[in-house]
């Protein structure tokens, strides 16, 4: 697994207070891991902070797995 | 009673005089006020007397890039924004009939999106502290209507139903969000009624006075307050009885 995906995990693990194997590719924050949308706000802002980059809103929008937050991520590093 | 040091709190409309005395209960309580307002004299002035734990941040809150720029500035003077007060206002009364839409939108843009973009602007902070007090100085034709002001009323009551849905939002990171209304209070803002006008008005208060604005600060000062943490989507009335809701 990617540094990246590490990361993720670790925050979304400390955040949402969830077992790490339940973080897997497909898993949507709201439907599979409990989170309300005010956490996902939250997830970004603590995304941003981390690995230093911008997400825009309509950007975060579409960040709605495990998956999607480590792709967007990845992408926005390479940028 | 209530102690705010280690707090920062940023004030709008720190220039005038409900503004002034409410930076000057919270500085009072041990916070730390950046003091915001169009003109910069009456702000330095302010902070002279204050002395330390006072930073002056002109804002023109009718150029809302600038709006979005404070809460940076306030938090980089201060280190971060606790507590947010949107007292600043500004009033273009006319009859309904006559109101044109510049008087329409420029009192909405400054009372109640200025809000909003503050309010969006801090909320970050807040956030990631769990810990936030937000403090819209409303007013009592918010909840009443007053004749000639129906832009004035409608951004009042705008901040309540802003505040009231966000409160909702935030309450479970350790946020408020309340409002204050305001009855008449002598300020800049009322001295320019008539000794009539002003007689008119006593007569419909109860307390048969207006109210100051060290009654409002007080207020602020409470819902500002750690004490104050089960106490969102509110709106206090300071109003000397005029409308008892």
């Amino acid at each position: 697994m990617s540094d990246v995906a590490d990361r993720v995990k670790k925050i979304v693990v400390e955040h949402l207070g969830v077992e790490e194997g339940k973080v897997v590719e497909g898993a949507s924050f709201i439907d599979d891991l409990g989170a309300d949308s005010l956490d996902t706000v939250e997830l970004v802002m603590a995304f941003e902070e981390e690995f230093g980059i911008e997400i825009p809103d309509d950007a975060a929008e579409n960040i709605q797995t495990f998956g999607d937050a480590v792709k967007f991520i990845n992408d926005a590093k390479e940028a | 009673m209530f102690d705010l040091s280690g707090k920062s709190a940023l004030v709008t409309g720190a220039s005038g005089g409900i503004g002034g005395a409410i930076a000057k209960a919270l500085h009072g309580a041990g916070a730390t006020v950046g003091l915001s307002g169009t003109r910069e004299a009456p702000l330095q002035e302010l902070a002279a007397e204050l002395g330390e734990r006072a930073h002056v941040l002109p804002c023109n809150l009718s150029d809302l890039d600038a709006v979005e720029a404070l809460p940076k500035q306030a938090a980089e003077a201060m280190g971060a924004v606790d507590i947010l007060v949107n007292n600043a206002g500004i009033t273009r009364d006319n009859l309904f009939m006559r109101m044109s839409d510049d008087e329409w939108n420029s009192v909405l843009s400054v009372n109640l999106t200025s809000s909003m973009k503050l309010c969006k602007g801090v909320m970050r902070g807040m956030m990631k502290a769990r810990w936030g007090r937000i403090v819209n100085i409303s007013s009592i034709v918010g909840a009443t209507g007053n004749p000639g002001q129906a832009n004035y009323a409608a951004s009042k009551a705008g901040m309540i139903g802003m505040g009231k849905s966000l409160a909702y939002e935030v309450a479970s990171r350790g946020i408020t969000v309340n409002a204050i209304a305001p009855g008449f209070i002598a300020t800049a803002m009322t001295d320019k009624l008539t000794d009539d006008q002003k007689e008119k008005i006593n007569v419909q208060i109860p307390a048969a006075r207006m109210g100051t604005p060290e009654e409002i600060a007080a207020a602020v000062l409470y819902l500002s307050s750690p004490e104050a943490g089960y106490v969102t989507g509110a709106t206090l009335h300071v109003n000397g009885g005029m409308a008892m809701i």
